[in-house]
């Protein structure tokens, strides 16, 4: 849809502006008006030749206009969206090298450590999985906690492959409906795969070095984090 | 107490909170807002820390479902209730007034820390 007639229209079809609105604005009255010689009323009466007049069945007309409306409507396209996806701001907290502490899922309580923010806005992060258990792992940074507590990772680099679409889960075949379904297979547990399991190595081994020159930094990393009686969250400082 | 519970740290990620009763007038009570006294939060500016928060209510039901017979209501802390560190909250559904009195689950997240 062309972006004029999409700002000159409250909705599909509804002109944002009256008919008189309009030919106030397209200020046609100002322009001159150009005389056109008049053509000979003679030659016009010659040109103009009557239609012989055939009776027509109703029927048939009414008909025909129908199908001439459903020709004019035009086919309904959906509305061109000119929202861009933009990623989410990152919080000022969050710099690459700061622990953070997992709040949701599978690895809450966990302590690891921000690398940077991807395209879709989640937080890329990893354990180190030597320390912690936790991998390579995308997370929403509203399930995180900025600790003040910073593993200093300018000289580690990161590979460029760790994107979205490195941590999208592949697709599994369908099994419903099938044998398989029933007898057994779903019982196999599938393997990591093992060129993942390299690249967390590979990725892991400048970072596990970085802690390790800081004391304590790794067994800061491998405990976990947890509220306990009396501690309000409001009041710690991370 | 075994001996090896004595090592297991309990994973807490959250803070307590108490459901109180509804927001109210004096005659009329609004069910669709549930008043909630948090832990250790005494003051109004306190409370600014939980606003926006997910807040559950876990309850026991006779029947298993899913396997489990704990069911959960969650919601949202949506802004202070007064001075004295209570805050209003909106469940996805209300709160039954069985549940007064009970306690319920402040999350942690979303976080802005």
């Amino acid at each position: 849809m062309a972006k004029t007639a999409h700002k000159n229209q409250l909705a599909p079809g509804i002109s944002r502006l009256s008919h008189s609105k309009v030919f106030s604005k397209r200020a046609t009255y100002k322009a001159k008006k150009e005389s056109k010689p008049k053509a000979d009323a003679a030659e016009a009466k010659k040109a103009f030749v009557r239609k012989p007049y055939v009776k027509e069945d109703l029927v048939d007309v009414l008909t025909a206009k129908k199908n001439e409306l459903v020709q004019a409507a035009v086919t309904p396209r959906p509305k061109h969206s000119r929202k861009a996806l933009r990623a989410p701001k990152l919080r000022k907290s969050i710099t690459p090298g700061t622990v953070l502490i997992m709040l949701a899922g599978r690895f809450r309580g966990k302590r690891v450590v921000f690398l940077k923010q991807l395209k879709s806005g989640l937080l890329l992060v990893t354990g180190p999985f030597k320390l912690n258990g936790v991998p390579l792992r995308r997370v929403n940074q509203a399930y995180v906690i900025a600790s003040s507590t910073k593993v200093d990772i300018s000289g580690v680099k990161i590979d460029s492959k760790f994107n979205d679409a490195y941590f999208k889960h592949e697709k599994e075949a369908k099994l419903k409906g099938t044998e398989e379904e029933f007898f057994g297979k779903e019982a196999q547990k599938k393997e990591h795969p093992a060129h993942k399991l390299a690249d967390q190595k590979l990725a892991d081994k400048d970072i596990v070095a970085a802690v390790a020159k800081v004391p304590y930094l790794a067994s800061y990393l491998s405990s976990t984090f947890s509220l306990t009686k009396g501690q309000a969250p409001h009041k710690l400082k991370y | 107490m075994p001996f090896v519970a004595l090592f297991l740290k309990k994973l807490c990620l959250y803070s307590k909170g108490r459901f109180l009763g509804f927001k109210r007038g004096k005659r009329n009570q609004y069910e669709h807002t549930a008043l909630v006294q948090l832990e250790d939060v005494n003051s109004k500016e306190e409370t600014t820390f939980y606003a926006g928060k997910r807040i559950a209510y876990l309850y026991r039901a006779p029947t298993a479902k899913k396997g489990t017979n704990v069911r959960c209501i969650w919601g949202r802390i949506t802004r202070s209730h007064g001075n004295s560190g209570v805050v209003r909250a909106k469940f996805r559904h209300n709160l039954p007034p069985s549940a007064m009195g009970s306690s319920v689950r402040v999350m942690l997240y979303p976080s802005n820390i």
